[in-house]
């Protein structure tokens, strides 16, 4: 346990002394990012460690706050989810050093490198805090230095909105995990987050578990609580994006899986409601990653849907633990955790793709994209590799845990009772469906934003970003597929967290690890095959280089393309749009051609979320209205401020004495 | 605990009506002045004489007995603030409210389910009549600097109730005496001098403009 509170300890030393040399820039960044990659490195050898098959490790630290303490656990499954904080949290840094620089015009540095490190090191105390003041604590740690980073470009509007969502979003979130946290301290009698055996009446596990589904689930971004998450990931700098989406949304599922844990085990309704929730939550943000003109937001609606895909594995494995079926929970589970470790590698290394797409255009706009691959070949590849295992297509690492997932919704169809197979046939068929959905959105992605013709002069001048940010992707390239030819070494490595989240004897991970076999083989077999195909295909223009003639992209045989011939990204998007419902389709307004020689003709489309739109706007309006008649309260006097707080000071002690003090 | 905290208790009793009763600034002034240093020797006399206590009482009578007064004094003369005090209500009710708040302090002291070794002291009564003057002071005084002196008066209050958990709780009044600091930098410096450039005057009333 020492590790991690010197890793911890060493971020935010780091943190303060980048803050205090914030009068240099280029300083401040190293000192913040080499203090990061420093202290993550403790942090990850620890968690490694851990997940190694060390006995769970506890330590307590006095903390002179009223009924606070600092516990800190660490056993496998927050041993799992500390170590892609550590991993992804190292590399990003070595990625934002040289992208803050070109992204600061002018801006100190200081203070983004101290909330970097800060984030990194709440993160890694919310994954292994068991006392409820210190986890709260973490947490509102986690969001509002998160919140300084979403906000680095607050000179812009739609970046202040950005961080008001957040900020409000993390807000809501925490008042509920703190009612969360105050009935489970009402009930259990301690503010320790461990199991005490102390049987939980079933009401109270109900309401503890629904308050943990909000709270936790906000931050997850789990529909209808995703609004924030495709506003914070773009307005954040690109690398800060990769550490959110990769890993700062898994712990919300963490939160979930570690309460149902804390209530002893989880119940059926509670597991099919998860699996419900995965599912919807996964094709509501692949339909949203098909259409956005944001790069980056149609990357977080992606992780929108990966974070479904988790959850329904969660859900899977909470069902076969309450059930009774312990196949359909290793698989689940399985597959569960390796998307996470998946999605951390691969989700991190397009939005680090997508960053040095903003590095090189300076804008996220696909309609302004285009012919980034043969501009910027090494870093347009790694971005196409990422999303190709984001797609979830073999033989990337994204396709492997969806494949557990897949086994395990096959496990449930056949071996359940009278009616079962019904859900889980259905559940299959919308996992099929947004995988289709999700290899359209990046082919989409990949397509407008690498090849083709440049829509813009920016994208004409677009350069390759600088060898640090080139090597960090390149590091997250090679772990995708590591991921896709091991998958079973990866299973063995965190065999604990999936014994412990599926509620089955450890030998049950052999059995997944011997149906990974097969899918290691076939992805070693299909690189073969591609990286072959590669160079035959290299070897072939070689030969041709100079015989045929070469022609523009879409020329068509006009003389004169322009790059507007192209398909915009738009237009691509109506593969994905055409059959959605009215209410969720993308606001257009047409202004059509008229006449034999029309004047004016125009298109304008708006990618917002209907949710938002709909729902919580019209909400919080007709708040702000009602309140609006509080406004007579508002004189704007001091003096009558001060008598409101002891005007409720008054009220507050006569409630008391009259009611009188109960308990101890 | 030593007899003689009662009756120094006591004195800050009486001290809050001195602050309420009095129209003069430097009247005011002083009175919280004094107030504070009391309560310096009160964390002597409740602890009798340990170090951490010794430590608290020579900080509090530094802060309140001393250096804060003298900025109060001092923002005085640089603003050239006339010397009343200019209540909203006036000295007599005033005098009367806090009257009312001593009696209701008791009343409700005695409700509550106190340690052992504070049954029948002053210090929680004390304590609450002291956060009410305070109040009271805040919400009736019309001038920056009263409100400041009002603030201080609660602050002392919060002080007296933390005065009696000093060694079950230091965190607490650790708090405490940097609230006192927050006092003296974030009330004096930013309110006092900006309102009277913003404003050429110290009412703070006339903030009111800020409003939305």
């Amino acid at each position: 346990m020492k590790e991690l509170i010197v890793a911890v300890l060493v971020l935010v030393a780091g943190g303060v002394l980048a803050a205090l040399l914030s009068r240099w820039p280029r300083l401040a960044s190293t000192v913040g990012a080499t203090t990061a990659v420093a202290g993550s490195t403790i942090g990850a050898v620890f968690a490694a460690r851990m997940l190694g098959g060390q006995a769970p490790a506890r330590v307590e630290i006095a903390w002179n706050v009223p009924a606070g303490a600092i516990v800190l656990g660490c056993d496998a499954v927050s041993a799992f989810f500390l170590l892609p904080v550590f991993v992804l949290g190292a590399i990003a840094a070595v990625y934002g050093r040289d992208y803050l620089l070109h992204e600061a015009h002018g801006k100190s540095l200081g203070v983004p490198w101290a909330a970097y490190c800060v984030l990194l090191a709440s993160m890694a105390l919310v994954a292994t805090a068991r006392h409820a003041i210190a986890f709260l604590v973490a947490w509102e740690l986690m969001s509002l230095s998160s919140w300084v980073l979403v906000t680095f470009e607050h000179e812009r509007a739609e970046v202040r909105r950005a961080g008001w969502v957040y900020l409000i979003a993390a807000h809501v979130g925490v008042a509920a995990l703190t009612a969360a946290f105050l009935l489970w301290g009402a009930t259990t009698g301690t503010l320790l987050l461990e199991s005490t055996g102390f049987a939980l009446p079933a009401n109270a596990r109900t309401a503890l578990l629904l308050l943990a589904l909000a709270g936790f689930g906000l931050k997850a971004g789990l529909f209808p609580l995703h609004v924030w998450l495709p506003e914070a990931h773009a307005a954040a700098p690109s690398h800060v994006s990769a550490v959110m989406s990769g890993v700062m949304v898994k712990l919300g599922v963490y939160g979930i899986v570690r309460m149902t844990m804390l209530v002893g085990g989880p119940p059926a309704w509670f597991a099919r409601a998860l699996l419900l929730l995965g599912l919807v939550t996964a094709i509501y943000g692949v339909v949203f990653a098909t259409h956005q003109r944001d790069l980056k937001r149609a990357l977080a609606y992606s992780s929108v849907e990966n974070v479904g895909l988790v959850v329904v594995g969660v859900g899977l494995a909470m069902l076969g633990h309450a059930t009774g079926r312990p196949t359909l929970a290793v698989l689940g589970a399985a597959g569960a955790l390796l998307h996470v470790w998946n999605h951390a590698a691969m989700k991190g290394l397009a939005f680090l793709g997508a960053g040095a797409v903003v590095h090189a255009t300076g804008t996220r706009d696909l309609e302004r994209l285009g012919g980034l691959l043969r501009r910027m070949p090494v870093s347009g590849a790694l971005f196409g590799l990422g999303a190709v295992a984001v797609a979830g297509l073999p033989p990337l690492n994204g396709f492997v845990g969806e494949w557990l997932l897949y086994r395990s919704l096959i496990d449930g169809a056949i071996g359940g009772g009278a009616g079962a197979p019904l859900g889980f046939t259905f559940a299959i068929g919308a996992l099929s469906a947004v995988g289709v959905l999700a290899a359209l959105a990046f082919v989409r992605l990949c397509s407008i934003a690498l090849l083709g013709a440049p829509r813009s002069p920016e994208a004409a001048k677009a350069h390759e970003p600088t060898p640090l940010m080139v090597g960090s992707m390149a590091v997250l390239g090679l772990a995708c597929i590591a991921g896709s030819v091991a998958p079973g070494a990866l299973v063995r490595a965190f065999g604990a967290a999936t014994v412990s989240l599926a509620g089955v004897a450890p030998a049950m991970n052999g059995d997944v690890r011997a149906a990974l076999v097969p899918i290691g083989v076939a992805d070693v077999i299909l690189w073969i095959t591609c990286v072959a195909g590669v160079l035959v295909a290299a070897r072939v223009a070689r030969r041709a280089r100079g015989r045929g003639a070469e022609q523009e992209t879409w020329g068509c045989g006009y003389a004169a393309p322009t790059a507007r011939m192209q398909y915009t990204a738009r237009g691509f998007a109506e593969l994905a749009t055409g059959f959605l419902p009215r209410r969720v389709q993308p606001h257009v307004e047409i202004a059509r051609p008229r006449g034999l020689f029309p004047a004016r003709a125009g298109f304008v489309s708006r990618d917002e979320d209907p949710v938002t739109r709909d729902v919580y706007e019209r909400v919080l309006e007709g708040l702000a209205d009602r309140f609006a008649r509080l406004r007579w309260l508002q004189q704007g006097v001091v003096h009558l401020y001060v008598l409101y707080v002891f005007l409720a000071v008054v009220a507050a002690l006569t409630w008391v004495s009259m009611r009188g003090w109960g308990g101890p | 605990m030593s007899s003689a905290v009662d009756p120094v208790l006591v004195l800050v009793l009486l001290l809050n009506f001195y602050v309420v009763g009095t129209s003069r600034l430097h009247a005011v002034i002083n009175g919280v002045a004094l107030q504070g240093a009391v309560l310096g020797v009160l964390a002597l006399l409740v602890h009798s004489g340990s170090v951490l206590s010794v430590l608290v009482a020579l900080a509090t009578i530094l802060l309140k007995g001393l250096l804060m007064p003298m900025m109060l004094r001092r923002a005085m003369r640089e603003a050239s603030i006339r010397r009343e005090v200019e209540p909203f209500i006036d000295y007599v009710p005033s005098l009367l409210a806090v009257a009312v708040a001593t009696g209701a302090s008791f009343a409700f002291a005695r409700r509550l389910p106190l340690a052992p070794q504070h049954v029948g002291s002053l210090l929680v009564p004390a304590s609450l009549a002291t956060v009410g003057t305070g109040f009271l002071v805040l919400a009736t005084r019309r001038k920056a600097i009263t409100q400041a002196a009002g603030y201080v008066v609660l602050e002392n209050g919060v002080f007296v109730l933390g005065v009696g958990l000093l060694e079950a709780m230091p965190f607490l009044v650790e708090v405490g005496v940097l609230l006192d600091l927050f006092v003296a930098i974030f009330v004096m410096g930013i309110i006092i001098y900006q309102v009277n450039r913003e404003f050429a005057s110290l009412d703070t009333a006339r903030l009111s403009n800020l409003k939305e």
